[in-house]
């Protein structure tokens, strides 16, 4: 068996100057380990988490909605419960609310403040997700915005563009493509991206 | 639906019913977006009572709670120039001191 490594990668961070944040960070975690307040296994745990929850998460919940209607139910009247209820730990706070795309209305999500998103089930959010130029224009033109993701919503279809400004947290239940009768919840759930979940594309057949 | 009232905070608009967001402009950490000051929508849904974030920034109980409403607004009420169907909405999550009945 060969004996491979991975390819030399550049160290990420100490090539530039830290900025201020970076400095105001480190400064204020060294002083609440200091302090006792939390210790660094404790961050590194934390990160560890965060890095581990992933959009597969939420694609579970979605097949699982796609496959059994009862649960879709559940999952529309109260979305904590039924999120729990496949095993996912989604906190106290903030609560999650999901959205189904229908044949007359499409959802898609911004935060328009900061960067609110569902990330105890799609883990952290995409860099355009964070945008100055997503979060303005979303709003405002999510047509056009939704078309350079490649999504034609017909005119005929309400969009709703839901801004999570406060305690929730949104997640897109998008509609199941056609032709995947004969897939399993697992193959089902492959096919849940992250983008879908967040609205600005649909879930598409494999293929 | 949450009910009506929740502990000692009670709910002083009910879904359907028509609002206003309040305009001005006050320093802090205010989750009411600048774009939606001023506009008219209905209320969607009621979400619930939270602390109110513009005051836990600032180290504070943020009780009393406050209600939090789900609030729809049509998109050619909120952006006079918009370009796309009559039928899209926007919705946002706005506390009930930033709201006013029409």
């Amino acid at each position: 068996m060969a004996h491979d490594h991975d390819p030399p990668a550049p160290v990420d961070g100490g090539d530039h100057p830290p900025t201020e944040y970076e400095l105001l960070e480190r400064a204020l975690r060294e002083l609440l380990i200091e302090k006792g307040v939390f210790t660094a296994e404790d961050v590194r745990r934390t990160i560890d988490d965060w890095d581990t929850r992933t959009p597969a998460n939420g694609g579970k919940v979605v097949a699982r909605a796609w496959t059994d209607p009862e649960y879709k139910a559940r999952l529309l009247a109260d979305s904590k419960a039924a999120i729990e209820e496949l095993g996912f730990d989604v906190g106290p706070a903030p609560q999650i609310v999901v959205l189904e795309n229908t044949p007359q209305r499409h959802h898609v999500v911004v935060c328009t403040l900061c960067s609110c998103y569902p990330r105890t089930l799609l883990g952290l959010p995409p860099d355009w997700y964070k945008s100055k130029e997503y979060r303005s224009r979303v709003v405002a033109e999510p047509r056009a915005v939704l078309k350079e993701f490649g999504t034609e919503v017909p005119d005929d279809v309400e969009i709703k563009v839901v801004d999570s400004t406060a305690d929730l947290r949104y997640l897109v239940l998008p509609a199941r493509p056609a032709g995947t009768e004969g897939l399993s919840e697992d193959e089902l759930a492959a096919l849940v991206t992250r983008d879908c979940m967040v609205g600005v594309t649909n879930a598409s057949a494999p293929g | 639906m949450p009910e009506a009232s929740q502990g000692d905070v009670t709910y002083g608009f009910a879904p359907g019913q028509r609002v206003r967001v309040k305009t001005g402009d006050p320093p802090g950490h205010i989750r009411t977006p600048a774009y939606l000051r001023g506009k008219e929508g209905v209320i969607e849904d009621r979400q619930g009572v939270f602390r109110n974030p513009e005051e836990l920034a600032f180290g504070k109980t943020g009780l009393p709670k406050k209600p939090l409403y789900l609030v729809r607004f049509r998109q050619h009420d909120v952006w006079p120039d918009y370009s796309g169907p009559g039928a899209d909405t926007l919705s946002a999550d706005i506390y009930e001191h930033w709201l006013e009945a029409i």
